[in-house]
């Protein structure tokens, strides 16, 4: 338990809306150990993405962490104040990469000033010092220091989400937070950004959680998976247990809607339905309305998170009924 | 123009009884905005030149993908083919059918017509008789969330073209016909569907409702532009499905454009792969896919992650440099040579890359590439 870098037990992040309480995260347990990678994969609203904010403690207005815990570093840091957790783990210990690297940078701001903010704000170098810095991280991505000098529209859709990535390691975070980092790139800048944190995870020993709906993306760097749906963590284990062998039956209908580039041309799977309205979640387990192995039980009780074999967890009644 | 060289053999992509479009040379040139600065300087017009000469032909029944990256005028293709947006040079030819052509040709006696496979050169047809042919020709388009109006109730979106068209005499027989097409999308009951507005359905029921009103008129071809993209992974399958089915069902034929090469090897019987504007390399999907021959589509290719957890542990080789020039400054010669790895390895192609453009060629029986490399003989 100890040599985990991150620890968050049973974390609860609610939006209070108007219109009802929207259960985002609803007891979420993940824990993330030094220099590991840990992909959380899900259908778009599942709450991966807040589950990312509440970590960051950035979660945006209604919504607030009403529950849980976070260990980093071995203290609950769900409990520090906003200004402590500002001036001691956000960016220094906790960083993250913003989904969108598009909109994600100030445009009247040149990039270098932006990646040089929080080492003004948190290290108190001087704006020289700061420069300095800024060149190391800006080649440190794979992009010419002189780019310090551009504005963001000035540069390309790869280099921004480079940018991103320099800012997010400015203050040597332990654990970076990568939210969707790929998504609105075309597919060679992707694969040059996933080999960039590969480069990167090596080479620093950072830990990264990696956040997105794409699986084939995930097991390009995920050590570990965890699966979400609805709120809810339903399956997570080793990328190898996940991938050859899923059995919650949403991992597997995920597993299997994943088009292919190579080996046999199989039909692709689906999974009917839609994801469930959090503000009224299902009954039982949130997933048994459009579960293909639905049984009596499943409307009724909730599935607990249980180990079915060493490092892989399973939340279904397929799977726990024996060892009740 | 680029003249080839002697012998060489020019792309034979042909109109023949299959056929059911036949694009040859389509451009679309968008000016580009001069101050009045460059006005009186005589500076010369700008063009994004997002689609810059391509020629295809698509069969009757026939999946036909369209894929590359964003911005090489895949969808500005499939836009200038529906005459969605004006196209610059080119030609487009379609062939309707027979009752729509006798149609066409009885009541328009000047319309283009290609005479030997009852074809008609759609890109010369004005856009004021243009309507006739929309009955046909219908697009799918990519974002459900933004192409349904959100003041119009399914039963409106889907009545519209049914009213523009004048199809089904009375109220009730149009709304008969809608509920047929709620139906055929699997949209049931349709009367819990009929009343209610975008905003109150799901993504995927949206995008079902985006294929229904294509389908109102009864069309033969469809382009359908990136028609998953927006989706959830998780009901992809379910969307391409039902319009596999509708295509079984209602013989359909689909431009498929896509900039997903995994998900077009499912789907399309033949592959084009777009790049600035181009068609670089053109064949039956798993030839395309197996055995790519052009530099740009070996990259795309190595670049597409695939859920294999052995992955992580290795770096992808990604064979490409640089990035995408702007469609504004074409590189002369082959577009792709200020990124080509290939070039590196044959500096006796440079002259060749740098200053000819290479022809579409046909290396092998249905798969071509326009690439030198495979010109040399």
């Amino acid at each position: 338990m100890s040599e985990n870098l991150l620890e968050v037990r049973d974390i609860k992040t609610f939006f209070y809306t108007a219109k009802g309480i929207v259960r985002a995260v609803d007891g979420v347990s993940i824990s993330i150990g030094k220099g590991e990678t840990l992909g959380i994969a899900g259908e778009s609203g599942c709450g991966k993405s807040t589950l990312a904010y509440s970590i960051i403690r950035l979660v945006p207005p209604p919504g607030k962490i009403v529950g849980g815990e976070a260990f980093f570093t071995g203290r609950d840091v769900l409990k520090l104040s906003e200004e402590e957790f500002r001036r001691e783990v956000r960016w220094k210990g906790i960083s993250m990469i913003f989904q969108g690297a598009m909109n994600a940078l100030n445009p009247v701001y040149k990039v270098g000033d932006q990646i040089a903010e929080p080492l003004v704000l948190h290290k108190g170098l001087s704006k020289a010092e700061a420069y300095k810095r800024t060149y190391e991280l800006l080649q440190m991505v794979g992009i010419d220091p002189r780019r310090a000098y551009n504005y963001p529209h000035e540069l390309s859709g790869g280099m921004k989400q480079r940018v991103m990535i320099a800012m997010a390691l400015s203050l040597s975070p332990s654990l970076v937070i990568a939210d969707e980092p790929t998504t609105a790139l075309d597919v060679v800048i992707q694969a040059q950004i996933m080999n960039l944190l590969k480069n990167l995870k090596k080479e620093l020993g950072i830990s990264i959680i990696l956040i997105t709906h794409d699986l084939a993306l995930i097991a390009e760097i995920s050590d570990r998976v965890a699966i979400m749906y609805a709120g809810k963590i339903v399956e997570h284990g080793l990328s190898e247990q996940i991938y050859y062998n899923p059995l919650h039956p949403y991992t597997r209908g995920l597993v299997l809607s994943v088009p292919k580039l190579r080996g046999e041309l199989r039909e692709l799977a689906w999974i009917p339905g839609a994801p469930p309205d959090l503000r009224q979640p299902p009954p039982g387990c949130r997933f048994h309305p459009r579960c293909n192995v639905m049984m009596p039980s499943c409307a009724k009780e909730e599935p607990p998170l249980i180990e079915v074999e060493p490092g892989h967890y399973v939340a279904c009644w397929l799977y726990s009924s024996g060892s009740r | 123009m680029i003249r080839l060289s002697e012998g060489m053999p020019e792309h034979s992509l042909k109109l023949d009884k299959k056929s059911i479009l036949y694009v040859e040379n389509l451009k679309t040139w968008f000016p580009v905005r001069r101050s009045i600065i460059d006005v009186v300087r005589r500076k010369p017009r700008l063009y994004i030149r997002a689609v810059d000469g391509v020629s295809f032909d698509i069969k009757e029944g026939e999946v036909f993908a369209l894929a590359g990256e964003s911005g090489c005028g895949k969808t500005t293709t499939g836009k200038a083919i529906l005459r969605l947006v004006e196209l610059t040079d080119g030609k487009v030819i379609y062939r309707p059918s027979k009752h729509l052509f006798e149609e066409l040709t009885s009541t328009n006696p000047s319309i283009p017509v290609v005479d030997k496979y009852m074809g008609i050169e759609i890109s010369r047809v004005p856009a004021k008789n243009f309507k006739p042919l929309r009955t046909e020709m219908q697009i799918i388009f990519q974002d459900p969330y933004g192409s349904l109006n959100p003041r119009l109730t399914i039963y409106e979106v889907l009545e519209e073209p049914l009213v523009i068209h004048e199809i089904g005499s009375t109220k009730d027989e149009r709304a008969e016909l809608v509920s047929r097409a709620l139906e055929m999308v699997k949209l049931t009951p349709p009367e819990e569907f009929l009343y209610r507005y975008p905003h109150m359905i799901s993504g995927g029921q949206r995008q079902r409702v985006v294929i229904a009103r294509a389908l109102m008129l009864r069309p033969r071809f469809i382009v359908a532009d990136e028609p998953v993209s927006m989706l959830d992974v998780s009901i992809r399958a379910e969307i391409l499905s039902l319009m596999m089915d509708l295509k079984k069902q209602l013989g359909l034929t689909y431009l498929f454009i896509t900039h997903d090469l995994a998900l077009a090897r499912y789907i399309a019987d033949r592959l084009a792969v777009m790049y600035l504007g181009k068609i670089v390399e053109l064949g039956d999907t798993m030839r395309v896919i197996e055995n790519p021959l052009h530099p740009y589509t070996k990259a795309l290719i190595s670049a597409i992650p695939e859920p294999d957890p052995r992955n992580r542990l290795k770096i992808r080789d990604v064979p490409i440099k640089g990035e995408v020039p702007s469609a504004l400054m074409i590189p002369p010669g082959c577009r792709f040579h200020t990124r080509c790895v290939a070039l590196e390895r044959s500096p006796e192609l440079m002259e060749l890359c740098t200053k000819k453009e290479p022809p579409l060629i046909e290396v092998e029986p249905g798969h071509y590439v326009a690439c030198w490399l495979y010109c040399k003989k």
